[in-house]
């Protein structure tokens, strides 16, 4: 599924300093029952956003009016658990581009290059700036530059820049997907597979 | 060139190499199942594109599926929708599909294995994280997202940038009641739920030899709860014994040639890895998880770390002890069970069943648990039937469920109630993993079965003679 390109993104963000934050929690499984990609950002965090009888939770920082914008940081080790990629639909389709952590869980990280969520990666200490800057006033800005790999906290100036692999990069920007990339060199890959012993 | 067991099995599946981009990476065998397929066929739809192979993909309902009268229609719409689109999709595709009732059903890390389809030296995905359970055989097995299984269905490959090697060795002798979940356990422990991110596993060492083949698809299994893509163990005379004769794998003359290349899938001696890790398996204990993670795990004679003791995370680490109901410093061995499940692709054949069986012969049920006793597939149910494991079980006040993955994730109505402790065997303990509000320990069915019929956490140590 082709998505929106990526180029450079300024927004204020959604900070989330708890590590370990696993996919179950992003969407629940009993959210997953769904043939088709709607409507999971409703869903998004559903039992940190919502009591049982679903009323919103005050004390959850989505359901906090101080805090918006289309950058969720999140904590150490985000994303970890199942590779269900409607975790980061949930992530996309409640309107964020793009999530901050000092450290990602591998199968979430690759979920979010594939669906046009550029998953970035700091260091602790930046990351702790991060937070502390949007706890401190949350209409902070937060500048996102994929072109140069660079994430700038705009009301300092501090920046770090980010990894990110050159063909990952290049689809991000415009737009592309793997199966694009792969049904052009589908012959290629008929010829291989006959060389293969399985 | 000196090469890992999984540079051996890697490297003839690279199609083609990106420069500064991650590999376009060959799949042999494609498990798909009824909750992380819909959208990738969907994708086909869209964009007018039919499966490549067919034949090298296996459909089979499990995550979403019924434990109790499987012939009747499933109750809710939404699951029998998601069923539904599954047959229809593997047949307008060609794909094999086995659906509730088909006597080759199960959990998809369970039929893999006992019907051949896993093979060693083969790559294999699924999107389910715990398709490592296969690199058991010397496979390379790991989990995918959805847009990953629609590349796969479209063209065979995904795009994968290699991972880093790590080699983790376990030695010694086990002690008594000590399972391969408890090494499981203990490793990930040890390495913490992200302490090898950005890996592939290689799982070496006398305990992983002496292993049984289920011991390893259980340890293999766990992999992603450390953080790593996968795992695997070299394959030998225990792994070609167990596939010879099931039904999708060689026979004759095939049979001969995949031998002689089997035979060569192992690290070389000289052989480098990223990191290389040694413990000691006559310390491991039988292991209980206390917290909301895989890697909050301690010896069941132990007691919950001190907050001051932890690194990094305090505030985590409270949430975590608040939503179990815990404090630091309290025993495991005591605690209170209302749940006890035994399933799920970790512990859901035949070999944990029998474990549990031999735990609870002669005694009875403890009236104050409930029990969900729920077979990896049919193949071992009717082992369980075959073996008189049932009538023991029977016996002894329990029940035999269907097999499918049930309370692991409690995508059915398999839920543990809000507030109420599971001893479980599966694989999370997750907030919420097993019901809304659900808290988990994760166990092996050793302690699983002390639990069921104590009612309460107890150490199983206690009730072997």
């Amino acid at each position: 599924m082709a998505y929106d390109k990526f180029n450079i993104l300024k927004s204020t963000a959604v900070p989330l300093p708890l590590e370990n934050v696993d996919t179950d929690q992003i969407i629940p499984a009993r959210f997953l029952k769904a043939t088709e990609r709607l409507g999971f950002g409703d869903n998004l965090f559903r039992d940190w956003r919502y009591n049982s009888d679903n009323s919103p939770k005050v004390d959850f920082v989505l359901n906090d009016p101080k805090y918006t914008g289309k950058i969720l940081i999140g904590g150490k080790n985000f994303g970890s658990g199942s590779s269900r990629e409607h975790a980061a639909w949930a992530v996309y389709d409640y309107g964020f581009r793009c999530v901050v952590s000092s450290f990602f869980a591998d199968i979430f990280k690759n979920n979010c290059l594939n669906i046009g969520v550029l998953p970035v990666q700091v260091s602790a200490e930046f990351s702790e700036q991060l937070f502390n800057a949007v706890y401190d006033d949350p209409t902070t800005e937060i500048e996102i530059d994929l072109v140069k790999q660079t994430i700038t906290l705009l009301s300092t100036g501090i920046q770090e820049s980010f990894d990110i692999n050159n063909y990952k990069k290049d689809n991000m920007l415009n737009g592309f997907d793997d199966i694009d990339y792969l049904q052009n060199i589908k012959g290629e890959i008929q010829e291989f597979a006959k060389g293969l012993p399985l | 060139m000196s090469k890992t067991l999984f540079d051996k099995v890697w490297d003839p599946h690279v199609v083609r190499k990106i420069e500064g981009g991650p590999d376009v990476f060959f799949i042999d065998r494609h498990l798909i199942h009824e909750v992380t397929s819909p959208v990738a066929f969907l994708g086909l739809k869209n964009r007018g594109v039919k499966v490549l192979y067919p034949e090298r993909t296996f459909a089979t309902a499990d995550h979403n599926t019924p434990t109790i009268n499987q012939h009747l229609p499933v109750e809710d719409p939404l699951s029998a929708k998601q069923l539904k689109a599954l047959e229809d999709n593997s047949h307008e595709h060609g794909i094999r599909h086995w659906g509730l009732g088909h006597k080759n059903n199960g959990i998809v890390h369970v039929i893999g294995p006992e019907n051949g389809i896993t093979l060693p030296g083969a790559t294999i995905v699924c999107g389910d994280s715990h398709t490592s359970t296969h690199g058991a055989f010397g496979a390379i097995a790991f989990g995918i997202g959805t847009s990953e299984v629609e590349m796969v269905l479209s063209t065979q490959c995904i795009m994968q940038p290699k991972p880093k090697k790590m080699r983790i060795n376990v030695t010694g002798k086990l002690s008594k009641a000590v399972t391969p979940k408890d090494v499981a356990l203990y490793i990930i422990s040890q390495l913490s739920t992200s302490g090898a991110t950005g890996y592939f596993v290689e799982y070496a060492g006398n305990v992983f030899e002496d292993m049984t083949m289920e011991g390893r698809m259980t340890v293999c299994n766990l992999s992603i709860e450390m953080g790593a893509r996968g795992g695997m163990i070299a394959p030998d005379e225990k792994t070609f014994t167990y596939i010879k004769g099931r039904p999708f794998a060689p026979t004759g003359e095939a049979w001969d040639t995949a031998m002689t290349y089997w035979k060569t899938l192992k690290t070389d001696n000289d052989a480098q890895f990223d990191k290389e890790l040694i413990f000691d398996g006559s310390v491991i204990e039988p292991m209980i998880t206390f917290g909301t993670n895989p890697g909050m795990g301690i010896g069941i004679s132990q007691h919950i770390p001190m907050i001051d003791t932890i690194e990094g995370g305090k505030a985590t680490y409270e949430k975590s002890l608040k939503y179990m109901g815990y404090a630091e410093n309290d025993a495991m061995i005591g605690k209170k069970v209302d749940f006890v499940f035994v399933g799920s692709c970790t512990n859901g054949r035949i070999e944990d069943f029998r474990a549990f069986a031999s735990i609870v012969k002669g005694k009875k049920k403890a009236e104050n648990v409930t029990v969900w006793l729920v077979p990896g597939s049919h193949i071992v149910e009717d082992q369980i039937i075959e073996e008189g494991i049932l009538d023991i079980i029977t016996k002894a006040g329990f029940t035999l469920r269907q097999p499918g993955c049930s309370a692991c994730l409690a995508m059915n109505d398999d839920k543990i109630p809000a507030g109420k402790y599971a001893v479980s065997t599966s694989n999370r303990n997750f907030e919420g993993r097993q019901g809304p509000g659900a808290r988990t320990m994760l166990a092996s069915p050793l302690v699983a079965a002390a639990a069921a019929i104590t009612g309460v956490v107890t150490d199983p140590r206690v009730l072997i003679n």
